[in-house]
Order: C-alpha cells, then structure tokens, then sequence
C-alpha cells in the first residue's frame, strides 16, 4: 500500500480509568482500567490493525482517539497539536482530519434524515470545508465513490436501505470532510458474510484512491489480516504484541497471540483431527482487578515467579512483544 | 430410518396484508441426521435457518406461523402430536441450545434450581436426588467448583459460563437429538474454541445427533460431518463438508467460500458476492439466487431449480449444478 514514514498518528502512553460506584452509596468500587497505557504510530496512508477479545479496550481506545472519550492520562498527537488539549477553532479542525466509522450501521445514522442530510450534515458543522454550491455536487460523488446511486439513492431514508449500503452511507459520511485518519470500529462484524468482502474491499480501494489512514479495530482476525498492513494484540487494556501482518500471525512471539491465533476455526475440514489448538482455559480476568505483574499469566501456559511480580513491557520497535519469555519464530 | 428426518417443511408467517404479504421463511426443506453425526445447516440472516430448527423443535407460535410438511424422530411423525404430547417429545427427546444465554435463563433463579426444576417435573425425581444430579450436570460442562456455582444466578456467571449451563440443561435429559442454533456467535474466539470442543465431546461420549445453526463456515470446517447450505428458505446445495470446501457445486457456495478471508494467508482482493440476501417477503422469480449470480441465464430468471442430485451422494439446486462440479475439480 502506498504508506509512507511520515506519521499521521502518535499515540503515547494512553490511559482510561473508569471509577466504578462501589455496592453502598459514596462508595467507590475501584476503577475499570479499561485501556493502560497503550502506544504506537500510524502511518499516512497506512492500515494498523487493533485485535482483542471483547472487555480489552478496543473501543474505548477508539473513541480517544477521535476525541470522543477523554483519556485519563496519556495524548494522542495528530501532527503537533495534541487531540485533548485543543478547543475551540483547533479542536473543529483537529475533528475535520480524523474520523469515525461505527459497527452497528442501524443505530449510527439518524432515522429521521434523508441521505442527503446526513451527508451534508458535516458541511454545517465545519461550513469553511466546502463553498455551499458545491456541496450538493460532493456528496453526489461521495455516493458514488462508496457504490451508491446519487439519482435513486439520496433522498431515501437509512430504513430503507440493507445492512451493507448503510454501511456505505457511514463510510461517505466519513470521507466528507477528506480526513487523513479514519478509525473504523468493528466496521464489518454486523455484516452478513456475503456482504462483509464488499464492504472490506470498499474500504482497501478508498485508501489506494485517497491515501486515507486506517485504525482498524475488529474481533475477527481473518477480516483484520486481511485489510492490515501493522497489527496489534491487545489485551486486558494494553497491547502485547504489534508487527507487520506477516510476521505477527506466521510467527506470534506473544503466548496470547498464538492462542488466540490458534482458536481461530479453520475454512479447510482436511486435516481437521492434526490441528494443535492451544485451549486457554477460562475467560480474562475483570479489568477492575486485572493480575498483578504480566495480565495474561493467569491464563498462560508458561507463566513463572517472574511473570506474577514484574510486569514485561512493550520491547522492540517495528516487532515488539511485552513477553519475559518470547516464543521462538 | 434415519434418527431425525424432515421432509418437504414450509413455515410462512402472515403480513400485514394477509396472505399477500405473507413472508415465507421456509420453502420445502428436508434434511436426514443420522445418530452420533453433525449437520450443519449454513445461511445467513434471513436465510431461514432458525426458523427450520425452531419449527423441528416444535417452539413456533402457531398461529401466526402456519408448518406444514413432516418432521420424523424416529420415524415418529411430531408435526400431527397433540400439543401436550409434542412438549414432552421437543422437551425430552430434542435439546435445544440458543446463540442468547442470557435471554433463554430464567434471570431470578439459580442455575442450580433451574437444571433441578427440569428434573423434578419432567423426570419425578426427588428435590435432593434432583439437586445431586443438577451439580453433576455442571460438573458435565466443566464448571469449575460445581457445587457452589449451582447457587449462583444467571448474570454472576461469564459469556461463556452461562452458554455452558444452556447446554447442561439442553442435554439433562438425555435427548437424542442436539439443536444447537448459533451456539457461540455472540462468543470471544478463545471461548468458541472451548464450547465447541465442549459440544463435540458431549456427542462423542453420548452419541447424539447434532443439527448445528451457523453462519460462520470456519465452524462448520472444524466440527461438521455433513453440510445443507441455505438460501432464501431452501436448501441450495447438501454435501459432506470434503465436499463442500473442495469444490462447492452451488454459484452462492462457490461465492461464500471465495469471500471469506483467511487466517493462514493473505489474498489479494476478497471477491465479493453483489447485493445482498433477498427479502423472504418479496422473493424474485426463478431462482432466488439469480439477482447475485455471475451465472445467470434466462433459464435461471424464470424456473426455480430444484435441489437435485448429483454424484457421490450431493446434491444442488442449480441449472449449471453439472458445469459448477466439472469446472472446481
């Protein structure tokens, strides 16, 4: 894909603690550390996958970096401004280079407005993107660019539509405004099977045509292999393995990457029997009282002393792994 | 005799507008399973898949559902029981396990009361021999420290605890015959892998038939012995699952398979099948697949195909079922 080093995105050190209300009132019940200090980079025009189970943070490390959620500590840099520091004119303009493309493609569009509403909505927000003449001309393009028909389609209702066009209409809705940056959360999950490759191929040609970067969060680890060109493991709030495509699911280095790679079923019934599966037992712990030390020792297989006292941080550069016994490739 | 046998079953649900509108879910299905086997039935939303198993398991309001053709157990026809003879067959002889653990437990009242209730009333056991049983049961499904979590309510337990506990209340009767309709859809990936080795462990040791609801064709490679694809309330295309993934003999097959991503490899562009599912209320002409086939002829706009033989025991409801076999061997 046509990504380049300059980076669009840093994220560093991100934190989201959630105060939970504890069992009498005035209390507190602890706090959900729901992401934990998570850091990367992404670059212009490239796709970085983000995998985890559900309970991980995905989403809610979604919603930081668009400026939905405020983080607890730690920033997310797009360029030199800083997304939860700014205000103001800097925060619309801030918005306007990174957007958001939700899972549920029935709830995120409003059911009383009109495709063209929709779409022209993020004109009114942000009037100085576009002269109001030429706006109707840019959403007719949008439609199109997204596998829509302008004549037929813009002036019906989202009920009127299946799963995978409203789909679209979110992903038009998106590029309105040109973003560098668009974060899709779970984008396909609610999809049928048939209709989940139109949409993944829809978004693979609008980053070759545009050059637009994606955070692609997903459960399914086939669809994010598919799409990614980095990917990244997360689990219990923090990331534990990042890489390229390749190298990440031929050779996991994290015990919790090849078991979750590993659970996975296989599309292929020859050979079924042979298949190693490693089965962790149980489910993750609860992210209020996550496990001292390394997260995933209770559920790993080769967990020590070492593993319950000192926690593995994030090691390496472009392949890193936050493991104190890396399996061998 | 085959342990279960359907033949010719249709399930319509009146619209609005009587019977104009009405939606027709299933249009003439019939499947055999045989004991100690699996089959899966694969579709997508819509495709009536759920309606099939829900009409074998007898849990269809009807009215307003109208069922007509034969359901078999045993050679034992159920569609003409008497209501009350039908519950004591569907509750003792067919369990049933539901994609939505939460919604198909009673919220208010132990887990343990729940498996002893189902023993007192359908097997007139003693409130203590009932009781000793119910901790058994989910000792069966691997929960650890059975005799404590017997008291614990439906919403104490995870995701994939509570789908555990359907399947102990599914198979406490010792039923001959497992419907299991998107078991662990709504499951993280390293959970699937446990309840699915759980359910194929039950069937070995028991030698239950199991009818498995699915969309997801990774399951239906890892745990099925034989495959009916449906589309639009029929059967388009049965095979064994050696079959189906070495050269499917239905243009909707073909076009799954090819659309699906891969975990153990990295294609280039996914192809996708255009449109999405038909509406069971408004179906086209013809074949019901033809508005999405890159096959399609005029025979196909205008003749529905019916579900035909072939060699090695398949069967497809395809005009160019013959060319398909010939072209993907």
């Amino acid at each position: 894909m046509s990504a380049t080093d300059e980076r669009v995105l840093r994220v560093e050190n991100l934190v989201r603690h959630f105060p939970v209300k504890g069992r009498l009132p005035f209390t507190s019940g602890g706090v959900v550390k729901a992401v934990d200090g998570v850091s990367f980079d992404l670059r212009r025009g490239e796709t970085l996958g983000v995998v985890g189970e559900s309970g991980c943070g995905k989403s809610t490390l979604a919603r930081m970096l668009v400026g939905l959620e405020r983080p607890t500590s730690g920033e997310v840099r797009f360029g030199d401004a800083v997304v939860h520091a700014a205000r103001g004119r800097d925060l619309r303009a801030l918005r306007r280079r990174i957007q958001i493309v939700l899972q549920d493609p029935y709830t995120s569009l409003n059911p009383r407005r009109t495709v063209r509403e929709i779409l022209l909505q993020p004109f009114e927000i942000h009037p100085d993107a576009l002269d109001r003449k030429r706006r109707l001309d840019r959403i007719r393009e949008l439609l199109d660019l997204v596998g829509l028909d302008p004549s037929v389609h813009l002036d019906r209702y989202p009920h009127q539509f299946s799963g995978g066009q409203r789909q679209r209409i979110g992903i038009a809705r998106a590029l309105a405004l040109q973003p560098d940056v668009i974060v899709c959360d779970e984008p396909v999950s609610a999809l049928d099977v048939s209709v989940q490759a139109q949409v993944v191929n829809l978004l693979e040609r609008l980053q070759r045509e545009l050059g637009v970067a994606y955070v692609f969060i997903a459960h399914d680890l086939s669809v994010v292999r598919h799409i990614s060109d980095r990917v990244a493991v997360m689990y219990l709030g923090k990331l534990v393995e990042s890489g390229p495509e390749a190298t990440l699911y031929d050779a996991p280095a994290h015990p919790y990457t090849k078991a979750l790679l590993s659970a996975v079923p296989v599309p292929e019934p020859v050979g079924r029997g042979d298949r190693r599966r490693i089965l962790l037992a149980g489910d993750p712990p609860s992210p209020v009282n996550p496990p001292s030390g390394c997260r995933f020792r209770t559920r790993c297989w080769q967990a020590t002393e070492t593993c319950a006292t000192t926690e593995p941080p994030l090691a390496g550069d472009e392949r890193a792994v936050a493991c104190h016994y890396p399996l061998a490739a | 005799m085959a342990l279960l046998e359907v033949e010719d079953l249709r399930v319509s649900f009146p619209g609005p507008g009587g019977d104009a509108t009405a939606v027709h879910a299933v249009n003439g299905v019939s499947l055999e399973l045989e004991p100690g086997r699996t089959l899966a039935i694969l579709g997508e939303s819509g495709s009536g898949k759920s309606v099939t198993a829900q009409a074998v398991m007898g849990i269809l309001d009807v009215p307003p559902a109208r069922v007509a053709g034969s359901v078999r157990l045993r050679g034992r026809e159920l569609l003409t029981l008497a209501p009350k003879q039908r519950d004591r067959v569907s509750g003792e002889e067919i369990g049933m396990v539901f994609q939505d653990a939460m919604a198909a437990l009673n919220p208010v009242f132990t887990v343990g009361d729940q498996l002893s209730e189902l023993l007192r009333v359908r097997r007139g056991m003693s409130r203590s021999g009932a009781r000793r049983r119910a901790v058994e049961l989910i000792d069966r499904v691997h929960i650890p420290a059975a005799k404590d979590r017997a008291r614990d309510y439906p919403h104490q337990f995870s995701g994939g605890m509570r789908q555990r506990i359907m399947i102990a209340l599914a198979i406490a009767l010792e039923p001959d015959v497992l419907i299991a309709d998107e078991p662990t859809t709504a499951l993280d990936v390293t959970v699937q892998a446990q309840v699915m080795e759980l359910i194929a462990e039950i069937q070995r040791d028991s030698g239950m038939g199991l009818l498995l609801i699915t969309h997801d064709l990774g399951v239906v490679a890892e745990v099925a012995d034989d495959v009916a694809v449906m589309y639009a309330g029929r059967i388009v295309e049965r095979a064994t699952v050696e079959q189906i993934f070495a050269g499917p003999a239905h243009p909707y097959t073909e076009g799954l398979l090819a659309s699906m991503p891969r975990i153990d490899r990295r294609d280039e562009e996914l192809y996708a099948i255009p449109g999405s599912p038909p509406n069971p209320a408004r179906l086209p002409s013809g074949c019901p697949f033809h508005l999405r086939c890159p096959r399609a002829d005029d025979v196909c706009r205008a003749t529905l195909p019916a579900l035909e033989p072939l060699p090695a025991g398949r069967a497809s409801a395809c005009h160019h079922r013959e060319e398909l076999l010939h072209v993907s061997h």
